[in-house]
């Protein structure tokens, strides 16, 4: 077949746009890319992930932007949504004596912890994991292109809604701390552990986004699991009841240990409100699950992400 | 030939054939699936299932070969050829199940304009977006970002949500992002098959551009004219298997020839794409030019397409299209029911369309007719290449001459006149 001379002159440049660098290093110096099957489980490539790390960052910034836009209200629904649920479980188990703790300090009056700072104090860890959960879960089978048509670092796929949701988690907390103020209650010392259990908070969030979205992929039904999982771990992680105020829990508070979450909810209240004491075993559970967690999450997601393009 | 920057060894990769359309979709599927789980274990499932298992479908089989450093290789075949899988696998986005290839350099891979663009970002947002997906470098996007727009041909919209964008704004801002990365190694999916066509020409020319740079870069395309034009060397792929590397003009003539061979088969047994695994629905074809002539049809004349369909009483709504493609594989016009007959009709057990063309002005030249149905939604069966139609000389703009192939497409009357 020949070539007409029309044809040949589209290969001619045709914008001047050619300030573009030139050719740079021709490749021959450059590191080899061996694309073979492997077997197994795969490492995490951390290198591979710090050189996209921008990639994180725009899809974090992405999700942030997407959420609140069209909203009439914007931003403020990071603000309302938790204000909201506040109210509503406040409503429902009476202003006062749901927070009751002997082991509070001052005076008689003040040995009740308001209830509304009890269920906000819970419900900021916990509407941060739930998120992580579900939008985490779903993240790989809700943007399928990005697995079949392209070839990233697919662990942020998952990580990126976190760090959306840790954007919301920072705006909770400022509006905890005004309502903190406007009850008077100042906030313990050991606050300064709160960004360590932040970051544990994430790291669980993490582990858990990792497994549900790499499961999901393969085994759709998920979808329908992970709102019962959000339902469910709420009401046994003590986020709107003191665990006191469930006999069966109370009573065998070890099985509580089994439970990834509640120590890790229950130590957010210990490092805000004074006299509110640390469960150290149910802590340690909950460091001990996370990182069990993360870690399985890492490696399941590794090892059969290199179906994800084929079954996706 | 210089350095090879691509080094393909017997590379393969196998589907379960249960795996290409998994059905795990509802609760029944799911306990089924729980119970078999400790099966599968016992089998592997996970990593090496049998690779001669009965089941397993090879999408492409012991390639081999190598690119060197500026060389633009096509890449030719067939739909479902394995030439999207090659692609796929040399850009890591699925594994190989035997063999390797090494890449030497920054790979960046084009098989989507826009994939991970968000419908509810600017145009200026979803620029940075994507270029950090396709692998671009936070500094490297500013440093482009002017440029980029000025090729996209939407400053006046940046800052619209993409969502309000025309089809072509959308796909031109995508291809103008993509069309920015410097990689060593490109490799691209038919992406130029999109735009109208002046964009398409500044599409090809980008590549081009690209092509001058020095770098590699593996260019899959069913258009044939790009792939003469820019590509050095070509690789067929038929069936899972590639053939040697040769040149354009070789492997354009090979392509055509593969696709054009059968003529000697009946309809029934043609090749064809279904979109679910059926029996053939388009079971005969007959075209009659205005003279009276099987396939044959002076330009002007008219035509007329009597198409068998079977096997399909189980649909309720569908539409067929004949479409007409010239030797380059480009489609030069399309005959639809609902548009131009105005009806969509019911499947039948057997049932006989015709259609009829009053006038077809075409350039002359050969021909090749492809046949879709579809329902509201996709298609259903299209056959490539059912049948040729030679399209003759006549002299229909009484002039005594008319244009010829690669002086446009249709012959069209019209007046002329000097003024002055």
């Amino acid at each position: 077949m020949s070539v007409s001379v029309s044809q040949l002159e589209l290969a001619k440049p045709l914008t001047s746009d050619s300030t573009a660098t030139t050719g740079g290093n021709n490749g021959i110096d450059q590191p080899e890319l061996v694309i073979r099957p492997r077997k197994g489980w795969i490492a995490v490539d951390w290198k591979e992930l710090w050189t996209h790390r921008e990639l994180l960052y725009f899809l974090v910034w992405r999700d942030v932007k997407v959420r609140y836009k069209q909203a009439i209200l914007g931003i403020a629904w990071a603000v309302l949504a938790p204000v909201l649920s506040v109210v509503v479980f406040t409503f429902l188990f009476g202003a006062k004596g749901l927070g009751a703790n002997k082991n509070l300090p001052g005076p008689p009056d003040f040995q009740v912890l308001p209830t509304s700072l009890f269920i906000f104090c819970g419900l900021i860890p916990w509407l941060f994991i739930s998120q992580s959960i579900s939008n985490g879960g779903l993240s790989l089978v809700n943007q399928q292109n990005l697995l079949s048509k392209i070839y990233m670092p697919r662990l942020f796929i998952p990580a990126s809604t976190i760090g959306s949701g840790l954007v919301d988690m920072f705006i909770s907390f400022g509006v905890f701390f005004v309502m903190m103020s406007i009850y008077g209650y100042a906030p313990s010392k050991q606050i300064v552990l709160l960004p360590l259990l932040i970051f544990l908070t994430v790291l669980l969030s993490m582990g858990l986004a990792f497994t549900l979205s790499a499961m999901t992929v393969t085994y759709r039904d998920l979808r329908f699991l992970i709102p019962f999982i959000t339902q469910i771990g709420m009401w046994v992680s003590a986020v709107v009841i003191p665990f006191t105020g469930v006999d069966a829990m109370k009573r065998h508070q070890w099985v509580l240990l089994l439970n990834p979450f509640f120590g890790i909810i229950d130590s957010f209240r210990s490092a805000l409100f004074p006299g509110w004491g640390w469960r150290p075993w149910h802590l340690l559970s909950s460091i001990i699950w996370t990182i069990a967690i993360l870690v399985f999450g890492l490696f399941y997601f590794r090892k059969t992400e290199r179906r994800f393009a084929d079954i996706a | 030939m210089s350095t090879p920057v691509i080094k393909v060894r017997g590379l393969g990769k196998a589907y379960r054939i249960g795996m290409v359309n998994p059905k795990h979709t509802n609760f029944r599927e799911t306990v089924t699936e729980l119970c078999k789980q400790p099966f599968k274990r016992m089998r592997k499932y996970d990593d090496d299932f049998t690779k001669d298992a009965a089941d397993t479908y090879w999408a492409l089989k012991d390639v081999s070969f190598e690119v060197g450093q500026g060389e633009v290789l096509g890449v030719i075949g067939r739909n479902g050829a394995g030439k999207s899988t090659l692609l796929k696998l040399l850009s890591r986005i699925t594994e190989p199940t035997e063999g390797e290839a090494r890449i030497k350099g920054r790979v960046s891979s084009l098989l989507e304009v826009g994939t991970g663009f968000h419908p509810e970002l600017t145009g200026r947002e979803n620029i940075y977006l994507n270029g950090a997906i396709l692998g671009m470098k936070h500094a490297e996007i500013k440093a482009k970002f002017d440029e980029i727009v000025a090729f996209s041909e939407v400053e006046k919209f940046l800052e619209t949500p993409v969502k309000r964008y025309s089809s072509g704004m959308y796909v031109r801002l995508a291809f103008a992002v993509a069309a920015h990365l410097e990689p060593e190694v490109l490799i691209v999916d038919e992406v130029l098959a999109v735009g109208d066509a002046s964009f398409q020409k500044k599409c090809l020319g980008k590549m081009g551009d690209v092509v001058k740079h020095g770098r590699t870069v593996l260019f899959v395309s069913h258009n044939m004219d790009a792939v003469a034009s820019l590509c050095t060397q070509v690789l067929l792929v038929e069936k899972g298997r590639a053939g040697e590397k040769v040149s354009p003009e070789e492997g354009v003539k090979a392509y055509l020839s593969l696709t054009n061979s059968d003529a000697s088969v009946p309809v029934r047994e043609k090749p064809r794409t279904q979109h679910r695994t059926r029996d053939p629905i388009f079971t005969g074809l007959k075209i009659t030019g205005g003279s009276g002539h099987a396939n044959v049809v002076e330009t002007g004349r008219s035509v007329t397409f009597e198409i068998d369909i079977e096997n399909c009483e189980d649909l309720k709504n569908v539409t067929c299209a004949i479409s007409l493609h010239n030797e380059r594989a480009q489609r030069v016009v399309f005959f639809h029911t609902l548009y131009h007959g105005g009806f969509s009709f019911p499947g039948a057990k057997k049932k006989k369309l015709v259609c009829t063309v009053p006038s077809l002005p075409l350039v002359p030249d050969s021909y090749y007719v492809e046949l879709v149905m579809s329902d509201g939604y996709q298609f259903i069966e299209k056959v490539e290449r059912v049948d040729r139609l030679d399209v003759v000389y006549a002299n229909s703009l009484g002039t005594g001459k008319i244009p010829s192939r690669g002086q446009g497409f249709f012959v069209l009357p019209c007046e002329w006149k000097h003024e002055g």
